[in-house]
């Protein structure tokens, strides 16, 4: 799109019209569900239909207990500590490592078709379903699965290791292996509009190689840091797939409490939890754009 | 896949959104031109319901021997009652479970089906009529037994009658009675209670059902099975009993004896073969699908008895004219043998016995439903190899099986409460 110097409003009716088609779309899959949602979840229901009725029944029993079993955690809130405890975990690890990957591209990697090649080598993974990928590893993990059964006949276990499966090491396993990419991309297109000048410049004033990662490259890179741990941290919040095959369905997760109610035909308390879960997430992007600005970055 | 078919699928769901029954009927009667074989047009009709019981099999013996194309709409138990109650003209029959009725009924979504259109009515097996088996003995009640729901107030009933109305909630297709499938060759002795399930002995190698309304009635098998307490209706609990029953479930799940939940089919066959679990929660044909694989299983049948299920088509309300004559053809057809006799050869039951017996062979009909030792290798409608000759069913006649049932799937009064506390369970 061009980018525009004047407000839409000075510009006349074309601009207007120009913005219809995403304001439209927007506006049908985006604002009216959410709206819809939010609705819902201030509604009554009973055990075959919703009733348009202003309640807080679904939020006070979301919360129920939430403050009489204190210290003890409620349902509500030991879910999400789990679910942060996940989240910030995969955050952490995709972090590092999508930095690793994104700096040996831009910076180790000379040419730039081999650069280009390697990316694409990263993207492998994405060619099949991510549903795929994550059951794949349960053969390997399972307690007569091939890492067992290697450890076993080199003999440096003599029982199955059991956490391996079915445990919340697997589920942040498999989150890191679907969702690294997501921290690649955004992290690795920083580093690419990085001035190498500077980098020179770093060098010939005598910085190492840590001071010049540190004090040049990672404030350059936080745009790219930024968007890739929005993109991790919400998807992982709202999972509930991975971390319902992964974990054997033990784990509690935000999305799994959505699943429960809608499975049993509750709608009204799903919505209330989807909001909750969304406030929560809003909140943590919140925080993180206040890191940084990411519009005036970009 | 080539392009054409693609195009016309696209069309076909296009057309069914608009919501037309007739646009569809048309629709779908020109993409599969069959106009020779019956004079008159082809009817379409949409069966809702989940992927086990759609058998592309009898679809197609259906459309030759009555010229009925069945269009299998495949979604999960969850979604069969959410299309039911939020999209009753997205289908035109259903097959849904009993259990779900008491959520579906009231809706006035389904109408009561006319049991004198039904040429087998008077034959449907007593186990759904009256409670009881052929020979008269009286089956286990609790939770929601088909007999407490089997029939309608009138055709556009939303309540339940408690004596024969004349109008019937669901013809019965299949049923079955649940129990626990253990691996005999890892775990290496008998097995005879439910109370096993929770036994530290198998202790990370145990697994239970991830549906609540289903998993907290094994639960509470398990805890009648322990002694504990004894349910007055373990299908329909008091808050206090739901408590004692999570409670029981929190400790062990917290004492790591469950290895993982199952949710669907697949899942629990695959922790099965894989040796993950060695007992769990099963349904027949999963146990059926492990041992064709080669992996010894046994659907164990235990001293305290069965948790069955029972499943039936319904039709919605919004079914008129020559569909709805289509829909009772249909069900006439389904209930006239062949199709009692494909799901009985898969270890269901079926509605009529008489009728499926007929399409049967007698050495068939002695070892699914007699309990006696196979007189040669039975096979599964497909050919593949289930048994070989002298072996006998896991839990022997239809009514030592039938007749052992404790209970039945429910829907309890107090299921919004049960559906927190299992949130609460999962999270602990």
């Amino acid at each position: 799109m061009a980018a525009t110097q004047d407000s839409p409003l000075e510009q006349g009716p074309l601009a207007w019209l120009q913005a219809l088609p995403l304001a439209l779309i927007f506006g049908v899959f985006f604002v009216v569900p959410l709206v819809l949602t939010v609705i819902v979840s201030v509604w009554n229901y009973d055990e075959y239909q919703i009733i348009p009725d202003i309640t807080s029944r679904n939020y006070v029993e979301a919360f129920e207990g939430c403050l009489s079993q204190l210290p003890a955690l409620c349902t509500t809130l030991k879910t999400y500590a789990t679910t942060l405890r996940i989240s910030i975990t995969v955050w952490a690890i995709t972090l590092v490592l999508g930095f690793a990957v994104a700096y040996f591209l831009a910076f180790h990697v000379r040419s730039q078709t081999m650069q280009m090649a390697l990316f694409l080598v990263c993207t492998i993974p994405f060619w099949t379903s991510n549903v795929i990928r994550m059951i794949s590893w349960i053969p390997l993990l399972g307690r007569n699965g091939l890492v067992n059964q290697t450890l076993e006949g080199a003999g440096l276990i003599g029982s199955p290791i059991e956490w391996l499966l079915f445990s919340e090491f697997s589920v942040i396993l498999a989150f890191v292996h679907l969702y690294t990419l997501f921290m690649i991309v955004p992290i690795f297109n920083s580093m690419m509009r990085i001035d190498r000048a500077l980098i020179e410049a770093a060098y010939d004033a005598g910085a190492s190689g840590w001071q010049t990662l540190w004090n040049i490259i990672v404030p350059l890179t936080k745009p790219g840091i930024v968007i890739g741990s929005i993109f991790v941290i919400t998807i992982v919040m709202g999972d509930f797939i991975t971390i319902g095959v992964m974990g054997g369905q033990q784990i509690a997760s935000a999305g799994k409490l959505i699943n429960t109610h809608m499975g049993a035909l509750q709608f009204p308390p799903a919505a209330a939890h989807a909001v909750i879960l969304l406030a929560t997430v809003l909140v943590i992007i919140w925080g993180l754009t206040r890191i940084l600005d990411i519009r005036k970055e970009l | 896949m080539s392009k054409k078919p693609t195009a016309g699928l696209t069309r076909r769901s296009v057309i069914k959104g608009m919501g037309a029954v007739a646009g569809a009927a048309a629709g779908a009667g020109a993409i599969t031109g069959f106009p020779a074989i019956h004079a008159a047009e082809p009817i379409t009709l949409r069966y809702l319901g989940t992927a086990v019981n759609q058998s592309a099999d009898i679809a197609k013996k259906c459309l030759e021997d009555t010229g009925i194309k069945i269009e299998y709409i495949p979604v999960t138990t969850d979604d069969v009652s959410r299309r039911v109650i939020t999209q009753p003209n997205s289908f035109d029959v259903v097959d849904s479970e009993y259990f779900q009725l008491k959520k579906l009924i009231p809706s006035g979504n389904l109408l009561g089906i006319d049991a004198k259109k039904i040429k087998n009515a008077d034959n449907i097996t007593p186990v759904f009529t009256k409670g009881e088996l052929p020979n008269g003995k009286k089956i286990g009640d609790q939770g929601t037994a088909p007999k407490k729901v089997f029939w309608l107030e009138g055709s556009a009933g939303t309540k339940f009658a408690s004596s024969p109305s004349g109008y019937i909630t669901l013809i019965p297709t299949t049923y079955n009675a649940d129990t626990l499938g253990i691996r005999p060759d890892l775990i290496k002795r008998p097995i005879e209670s439910w109370k096993e399930l929770l036994n530290p002995e198998f202790k990370g190698k145990a697994s239970i059902l991830n549906i609540p309304s289903i998993g907290i009635m094994d639960a509470a098998m398990v805890i009648e099975a322990m002694g504990e307490y004894t349910y007055p209706d373990k299908g329909n609990m008091t808050k206090e009993e739901i408590d004692r029953t999570m409670k029981v479930l929190t400790e062990a799940k917290q004492a790591g004896q469950f290895r993982a939940f199952w949710k669907d089919f697949n899942e629990s066959v695959n922790l099965m073969v894989s040796g993950e679990t060695v007992i769990q929660s099963m349904w027949s044909p999963a146990v059926t699908a492990v041992r064709s694989k080669g992996v010894p299983c046994v659907y164990q049948p235990l001293k305290e008895g069965y948790r069955a299920w029972a499943a039936g088509f319904g039709l919605p309300k919004t079914l008129a004219g020559k569909k709805a004559d289509a829909a009772y053809e249909f069900i006439n057809w389904f209930l006239d043998g062949w199709a009692g006799a494909y799901l009985n050869r898969q270890g269901y039951y079926s509605a009529v016995l008489s009728s499926a017996k007929a399409k049967m062979e007698p050495y068939e009909w002695a070892f699914w439903m007699e309990g006696q030792p196979a007189a040669q290798d039975i096979k599964a409608p497909d050919g593949t190899l289930l048994e070989k000759a002298g072996s006998v069913r896991d839990g022997g006649s239809y009514d030592a099986r039938m007749g052992g049932v404790a209970c039945w799937n429910a829907v309890m009064d107090e299921n919004d409460y049960m559906v927190r506390k299992w949130n609460q369970f999962i999270a602990a």
